[in-house]
């Protein structure tokens, strides 16, 4: 199936986020298609958006099945969480997992006065109670693919449907 | 029929009679068999003659008993062999020796040999009363595995022995080198972190023992070598025209110190496995007659003994049924004739241990052994009758099985056809 | 024979040496521990990734300082952790050390970290997992006997690759009794298998293994020939006993020869680090100048051990 543009996500995403999120909001990108998406909407909405970056891996709820990604990147939160306004930032809203972990990681920095949920796409198939606050689209996609964000050298972003099942390096795996 | 001493190697029969060898080749007039043994494409030689069997008894039936190892003997084909001291208490008075003969004799299987103990508990300083333990039935005076320290009480053993004309067996090994070691010192030990034993441990003893033979003039029989250096000494020694014999434990025939792998407690030996080198030199010294034979250096070693680490583990390795296959495997890889490779469990430990066996004269004692040269068996517990299972070769399979043995001319043991234990 | 800590597809099941591990391995737990060192700066130390597993910190031979890591290292990946010190209580009453781990396993633990005054001893627990089907079940080596200190050879290394970054233009010295040293032995095989070209050992020859030029070593009885242009120079500890032995005349002679002190460090590489594992004997193998010093990176050690040592269960655990 034929994907929308990415950068045409982006820019709808950027729209409904301007003027509705906070002036101060701190964004939190979710590794790696999350923390790509979360520097582009920084550049785009107007205020004062610090960006962090979150990797989830250690608060997967598919540790014990799975075990370890091999390689897990660094979260860095070079604000302070607690008190703050987060906006969680991710490039697929699937299950909801990935959202609950990065919550919960979240949670390990300090206490947030509120966190909002910013994605690219939202596909459906939510397996927990969760939502996206702002999204750039929403379709529906079969369950045996996978939807993937990648970035390009000239820092487009471009996205792409695989088979599920395979972890691929560049986008975030999805339970 | 194989019979090294009597350069025998043909096929014959062999007829038996009132224990003794009656007749070899044509049947004694009027002679009609109670029982005839088809030994077609079987090998029939001398009961095979064990220098080193440790039976256990007395002291640690925990280990294994007199009955179980008796049976492991016969089962091996082994129809004499000579039992170290190291029993608890140690064979250093004559009821003790007098009591195990007993006790063997009326199990009715192979003969055993007592060695007596050559100081008071092993204990290195007191002589034991060799003529007394003599009397009593043993054919040599030897110190087991403990080293004797004191040179000085060392000569005079000799001295004493020499004096009546006893056998010393020693094994070499110095009491200080080596001390709270558990593998050869080499490249495995490195790796391992294993406290290590050098090839000096045993030089040093060797020189030591060998200087005193010259002196003593005494018949002395060393047991287990393990170096190649060692191996050199004997031969230097035996070329002076020294009255020195040697010996090799059959494991190390065969294995080396790489065998330990991941610490696996079935290769702590003692003395230890040593390199390649030095496996190297003991397989050709015993084919070139530099060793004079080799024995099982039966040790059966229970389970809690073997399933702990490394350093913790009882030495030893049970052997008394892997005598014969193992003694083959080294003697077809170091391409020695089958009688040559058969004399060095045959004659050549009776001609050490002074007795007058080993060999199949009319008149001589009937102890035979029959086995099949191309029957292979896998090494697994239930395939071993000692109490003792534990073998660096556990799981692997071997060549060479004993389907008779034969003590005075009864069948004492008789194995099942094929690859069934 | 296959690597008793390698699963059929390769997977790491235990750790109880470096030696033989390749090298993807070795660089996946350092890789690994990277972000684990993060989480030691944040309020919430903890992850969730062992929760509800059952670490047994199983020493037979005392030592503080280890346990306590494991110990951290195991109740921030918010595991429960449970420690027996085995001397006083099942061995000595008679019961062997593999009934001991029946016993426990049958009290469903799920990792034992394993410390054994004799070499091999974690191979044995782990060979008898492994032959008793309880693949499930991962060991741990925090030290057997001159053997393997795992670990602690990897917690080296990512010291090393923290500070220098590239192993494979290094010269690394360890120095002192090497001949009873785990930390020894695991650190030359961790710095021979991911590609350092010169392993130097510095110490009397009563001190150093019969073999090992066969591992890869340059041996050095020279210190001040052996520390020339290091890049990294490793302190052994010299235990007491090593008097008595007849090793060592006196712990004053062995610093005179062997001890680090500044003018010895001035000829190593300008920007060589000083390592220890600890604890220092000061006065002994090391002058309290160096290791107070600005070259001394003794103190990141223990920070960095903790999260190797995470990243190290974690991977265990997730096999």
């Amino acid at each position: 199936m034929t994907l929308p543009d990415a950068e045409q996500m982006l820019a709808a995403l950027a729209d409904r986020m301007r003027g509705a999120v906070a002036f101060d909001a701190r964004f939190v990108g979710i590794h790696s298609g999350g923390a790509w998406v979360a520097d582009r909407l920084a550049q785009m909405i107007p205020g004062d958006h610090p960006v962090g970056y979150i990797d989830v891996s250690f608060y997967r709820d598919d540790f014990n099945r799975k075990g370890l990604k091999p390689e897990v990147k660094r979260t860095e939160i070079p604000f302070e969480v607690e008190g703050a306004t987060i906006v969680l930032v991710d490039d697929v809203l699937y299950t909801g997992r990935s959202v609950r972990a990065a919550i919960h990681e979240l949670f390990d920095y300090g206490r947030p006065q509120r966190v909002e949920l910013a994605v690219l796409v939202d596909r459906g198939g939510r397996e927990l109670p969760i939502e996206a606050t702002y999204a750039g689209t929403r379709l529906a996609v079969a369950e045996a693919l996978s939807i993937v964000l990648s970035r390009t050298a000239e820092d487009r972003l471009v996205l792409a449907t695989e088979p599920a099942g395979g972890e691929n390096p560049a986008g975030n795996p999805h339970a | 029929m194989i019979d090294p001493g009597a350069g025998i190697d043909r096929a014959t029969a062999l007829y038996v009679a009132a224990g003794k060898v009656a007749a070899i080749g044509a049947a004694p007039a009027g002679w009609i068999a109670n029982r005839t043994v088809d030994a077609a494409g079987l090998v029939v030689c001398p009961g095979l003659i064990d220098l080193c069997a440790r039976l256990r008894e007395p002291g640690q039936e925990y280990k294994a008993t007199l009955e179980s190892e008796m049976q492991a003997a016969v089962a091996g084909g082994v129809t004499s062999l000579a039992c170290p001291p190291d029993t608890d208490p140690p064979l250093d008075e004559p009821g003790l020796v007098e009591m195990l003969k007993h006790r063997a004799r009326s199990l009715n299987q192979a003969h055993v040999y007592p060695v007596g103990a050559l100081t008071m508990g092993l204990e290195g300083e007191t002589l034991t009363e060799m003529g007394e333990l003599a009397d009593a039935g043993c054919v040599a005076f030897s110190h087991a595995d403990r080293p004797l320290v004191d040179t000085q009480l060392l000569y005079r053993a000799m001295q004493y022995a020499g004096t009546f004309g006893y056998r010393v067996w020693l094994r070499p090994q110095d009491a200080h080198i080596g001390r709270g070691g558990v593998a050869h010192d080499g490249e495995v030990a490195t790796r391992l972190g294993l406290p290590a034993i050098p090839a000096s441990a045993e030089t040093i003893a060797l020189a030591t023992i060998i200087a005193l033979a010259r002196e003593t003039g005494v018949r002395v029989h060393l047991c287990r070598l393990s170096t190649a250096e060692g191996v050199a000494m004997m031969r230097a020694a035996k070329a002076d025209g020294l009255a020195l014999t040697c010996d090799v434990a059959v494991h190390h025939l065969h294995l080396c110190d790489i065998d330990i792998g991941w610490f696996d407690p079935q290769c702590y030996l003692v003395p230890p496995l040593r390199g390649t080198r030095d496996r190297a030199a003991l397989r050709a010294g015993l084919a070139d007659g530099t060793i004079d034979l080799v024995c099982s250096d039966h040790a059966p070693v229970d389970d809690d003994g073997k399933q702990v680490p490394f350093g913790e583990a009882e030495p030893g390795a049970t052997g008394l049924e892997l005598l014969l296959p193992l003694t083959l495997k080294w003697a077809a890889e170091q391409k020695v004739p089958l009688p040559a490779a058969l004399a060095r469990i045959t004659a050549h430990p009776a001609a050490v241990i002074g007795l007058d066996a080993g060999h199949l004269g009319i008149g001589q004692a009937a102890d035979v052994c029959i086995f099949d040269p191309d029957a292979c068996w896998q090494v697994e517990p239930r395939a071993l009758r000692s109490q003792g299972k534990n073998t660096p070769f556990l799981g692997l399979e071997v060549q060479g099985r004993v389907r008779y043995t034969l003590v005075n001319g009864q069948v004492v043991y008789e194995g099942s056809v094929g690859s069934e234990p | 024979m296959r690597d008793p800590q390698l699963n059929a597809a390769g997977d790491l099941v235990h750790l109880l040496t470096l030696e033989g591990l390749p090298a993807d391995v070795i660089r996946r737990i350092l890789d690994t521990a990277v972000p684990f060192t993060s989480i030691a700066k944040r309020e919430v130390k903890k992850v969730p990734l062992l929760r509800g597993k059952a670490v047994f910190n199983l020493f037979f031979e005392n030592s503080t300082r280890t346990r306590t890591t494991f110990e951290i290292a195991a109740k921030r990946l918010s595991a429960d952790v449970i420690n027996l010190n085995i001397g006083a209580s099942s061995t000595t009453k008679g019961e062997t050390l593999l009934d001991t781990v029946d016993n426990l396993v049958a009290m469903n633990a799920d990792m034992f970290v394993v410390r054994h005054a004799q070499s091999g001893a974690p191979h044995l627990i782990a060979a008898h997992l492994n032959r008793t089907g309880r693949t499930d079940v991962h060991v741990v080596n925090a030290g057997d006997g001159r053997h393997a200190h795992p670990t602690q050879g990897l917690l080296d290394l990512f010291t090393i690759r923290h500070y220098k970054h590239d192993f494979r233009n290094l010269t690394v010295a360890i120095v002192g009794d090497v001949l009873h040293s785990r930390v020894a032995r695991s650190l030359i095989h961790g710095l021979t298998t991911v590609g350092t070209p010169e392993v130097r050992a510095i110490g009397p020859q009563t001190l150093m293994p019969t073999a090992l030029k066969a591992l890869g070593v340059r041996v050095f009885n020279d210190m001040r020939e052996g520390i020339k242009g290091c890049d990294v120079v490793v302190m052994l500890r010299l235990q007491s006993e090593r008097m008595r032995g007849a090793l060592l005349p006196s712990s004053g002679e062995f610093f005179k020869h062997y001890g680090l002190t500044p003018d010895k460090l001035a000829l190593a590489k300008p920007d060589a680090i000083v390592m220890h594992p600890g604890p220092m004997n000061r006065g002994v193998e090391i002058d309290s100048a160096v290791a107070d010093g600005a070259r001394s990176v003794i103190l990141p050690q223990v920070t960095f051990g903790i999260a190797v040592r995470m990243a190290v269960l974690t991977i265990l655990a997730g096999n």
